[in-house]
């Protein structure tokens, strides 16, 4: 009943700022929103940027990659020079080559995938600045990849998409600080950390108990931690640590700020082209796949595990509470977990490696489906697009005619470049758990035997090819296999889809609309959100079936058996 | 070609790097400084902080989780679900609380996803009364009704789990004669 109701708020507060913040949000990147414009004009006149240029579709990528390029080599020294700068209460020493690179790539692809304790690794300064900094970045650019793509939608015979300096500026100064700062505050009030000390030792006169209690700048990390879905914790339990997700109303507003940015953009998507009814169709496909996974997941947890009801608790009024934490019980877990892996964050209130195996599923489901339902900031808008072009080829096929989305002809062109962009992170992904589990360095890492230590694997690569970041995270995977192999990984699942969607947004933006005849299949109807369902279902079903199979559907079909 | 545009994300690299990863975070933390002192700083008391868990031993004090307590590693034990070693583990918990008389509730026997879990389920709490009013001299009436006092239950009546928070439960437990 209270999950209901929490779901029931949820809904009810995404849909006001799917309105509100979508409207905002075109406005942005329309620039007629100028309030901050103090700001920004001086950082396009120190970096010599003629804000009214734009630029085709090469130029903006071109910048995109560039700029990425120098965020990892800025994020890789400052981690691995962190003992020198300051800012290290409890003398962190540099990080590794091989985890330094690891962490850069992982935090510049907005995927947040940690192969280190960031209590035991990194200093206030890497995590400020190094790490923290890269959480507005990375999403402000996969903003702006989304509203490249959709301006090329928009406009006509264009040989330009935007200027990606200004989208990226705008992103951040705009959108992403001041709802960060003003949910960093509401993390504080409710008992998250924020302070510039190391640690506090306490010794408890009640039965001499001693305890060392880290604490750092934690809660403005949080905010833009969930709102820029990036993921990354302050500590190794993420969003279980009491300082980072301290109440139930903190877990509420992690799983809305999560959603906020991927759900708003459609409505600015909508606004763009010119009807909301196009944006509508997107969300409610992504709604579906949302809620159904949801469902799943609560419906698994609701029981407890095989190895905890064989010891001998068959029954627990609680579910399974296996890496859960007291406050939030089961339900109010798996509203957070299959939130964070729906939308590309990958942060954690509770242990992903301990669900039930159809709980664990779900998580891996919804990322395997491309990250699309409702998936990242921008990524998830840019990446559904990509699925919307696959689907109105798919229906043109259907009846033998040019397949047009949004009055745009989708031709040879267009539709090689969106089954790119499709199908490069199940290629990636597949090809990747293929070769760790071949080898002996990719199967050294697992902690639990049997299927479910292929299911680490598969989760691992699955995740990083997705740039969510989450983890079954028994996987010891700080070795210089999976540090390598998954940066690799997390470079091609970001930029092999950005790049065909750039490229898609410049063949879209030179051509003319054609005006809607008799014969139109209709992009705003029940009948396209159903097909597009169907296409994105059958791309990232079928390709990962057989790989589920063996890891957690082999687990569930045990009967119980332990490993 | 490249060399504009790698001149341009340098600059723009250090200025978000200064505005996002200094600015922000220093506003954040200089506002919740001031408004929210206790909270910012850890929650502290002089029994501990009111989030961070503790290992509580002996059969006078209500135990929490069966986690490490240790706040340089947190996390859960990412035991998964069809695991001999859970298995073996939280059958060795259920015997050592029937030991004492305890027909322990499932979050008293497995770990949590911090590590540092505070808190325990209501249930939880109360399968422990009675043994502890038994170590302690008092009547299971009397505990019982502690326990009930420090329940905490949903917030606004629907967010999260009820829960006890056993710091709080021990030091109101402390006090009682």
């Amino acid at each position: 009943m209270s999950t209901a109701w929490t779901i029931l708020v949820l809904v009810v507060a995404l849909g006001i700022s799917w309105r509100f913040l979508g409207s905002y949000m075109e406005a942005v990147y329309e620039r007629r929103v100028n309030w901050l414009g103090f700001i920004e004009r001086p950082i396009y006149r120190i970096c010599g940027i003629d804000d009214q240029l734009e630029q085709g579709w090469r130029r903006y990528a071109t910048s995109l990659v560039v700029f990425s390029g120098v965020a990892m080599g800025f994020t890789y020294l400052i981690l691995r020079l962190q003992g020198h700068l300051g800012l290290n209460p409890l003398h962190q020493h540099g990080v590794t080559p091989a985890l330094a690179f690891n962490t850069s790539v992982s935090f510049v692809t907005n995927t947040n995938w940690q192969n280190y304790s960031g209590e035991t690794t990194m200093s206030f300064f890497s995590q400020m600045i190094a790490l923290a900094s890269q959480m507005f970045i990375s999403a402000s650019v996969g903003i702006a990849v989304a509203v490249g793509l959709v301006r090329g939608l928009k406009r006509q015979h264009s040989k330009t998409i935007g200027n990606f300096w200004v989208d990226l500026t705008r992103g951040i100064l705009y959108i992403l600080i001041p709802i960060a700062f003003v949910a960093s505050i509401i993390f504080v009030a409710q008992g998250a950390v924020d302070t510039l000390s190391g640690s506090v030792f306490i010794h408890n006169p009640l039965d001499g108990f001693k305890q060392l209690i880290l604490l750092g700048p934690i809660a403005s990390m949080e905010a833009i931690k969930e709102l820029g879905t990036n993921g990354g914790g302050f500590f190794n339990a993420n969003g279980a640590h009491p300082f980072e997700n301290p109440t139930g109303l903190t877990n509420i507003l992690s799983i809305y700020l999560i959603l906020l940015i991927p759900v708003g953009l459609t409505y600015t998507f909508g606004k763009m082209v010119g009807s909301i009814k196009q944006g509508l169709a997107l969300l409610a496909a992504m709604a579906i796949f949302f809620f159904s996974f949801m469902a799943i997941g609560l419906a698994a947890e609701q029981h407890t595990t095989a190895a905890v009801a064989k010891a001998g608790i068959t029954h627990s009024a609680s579910g399974n509470m296996v890496g859960k934490e007291s406050r939030f019980g089961a339900s109010s877990s798996v509203l957070y977990n299959v939130t964070s892996t729906q939308t590309s964050t990958g942060s954690v209130n509770s242990s992903m490696d301990s669900y039930t195996p159809i709980g664990g599923l779900t998580a891996m489901g919804g990322m395997m489906l491309g990250e699309v339902t409702p998936g990242g900031v921008g990524s998830g808008l840019y990446t559904i697009l990509l699925f919307a072009i696959v689907t109105v080829f798919v229906g043109g096929l259907m009846v033998g005619r040019t397949p047009e989305y949004l009055g745009k002809k989708i031709q040879a062109r267009e539709v090689k470049l969106a089954a790119i962009g499709v199908l490069v992170m199940p290629i990636t992904v597949l090809v990747a758990t293929g070769i760790a589990v071949s080898i002996s360095q990719g199967r050294a890492g697992v902690l639990n035997p049997g299927p479910h230590g292929f299911s680490e694997i598969l989760y691992a690569f699955t995740s990083q090819g997705n740039n969510n970041g989450s983890a079954f995270a028994g996987l010891s995977s700080n070795t210089a296999f999976y540090n390598v192999a998954g940066a690799i990984v997390m470079l091609i699942g970001r930029f092999g889809v950005i790049l065909p969607a750039l490229a898609l947004g410049g063949a879209l933006a030179e051509k003319g609309v054609v005006a809607p005849s008799l014969g139109t299949f209709r992009t705003d109807s029940i009948l396209f959100c159903g097909l597009l369902v169907g296409v994105i279902l059958i791309i990232g079903g079928l390709t990962f079936f057989p790989a589920l199979s063996l890891g957690p559907l082999a687990e569930q079909l045990s009967h119980g058996r332990l490993f | 070609m490249l060399l504009i545009p790698l001149k341009r994300s340098l600059i723009m690299m250090v200025i978000f790097a200064v505005i996002c990863g200094v600015i922000y975070p220093l506003a954040a933390l200089g506002l919740a400084q001031g408004t929210f002192k206790y909270q910012a700083n850890g929650s502290i008391t002089r029994y501990g902080s009111a989030l961070i868990g503790q290992n509580f031993t002996g059969s006078s004090w209500f135990h929490g989780r069966p986690d490490p307590y240790n706040p340089s590693s947190s996390g859960g034990s990412n035991l998964g679900p069809n695991s001999k070693v859970l298995y073996n583990k939280t059958k060795a918990l259920i015997a050592f609380y029937k030991s004492r008389g305890i027909t322990p509730t499932q979050s008293l026997v497995v770990n949590s996803g911090s590590g540092l879990d505070p808190d325990i389920s209501v249930n939880a709490a109360y399968a422990q009364a009675a043994s502890v009013a038994r170590a302690r001299g008092l009547s299971t009436s009397q505990v019982d009704q502690l326990v009930k006092s420090e329940i905490v239950g949903r917030q606004f009546g629907f967010l999260g789990s009820p829960f006890v928070n056993v710091l709080a439960l021990n030091v109101a437990l402390s006090k009682t004669k």
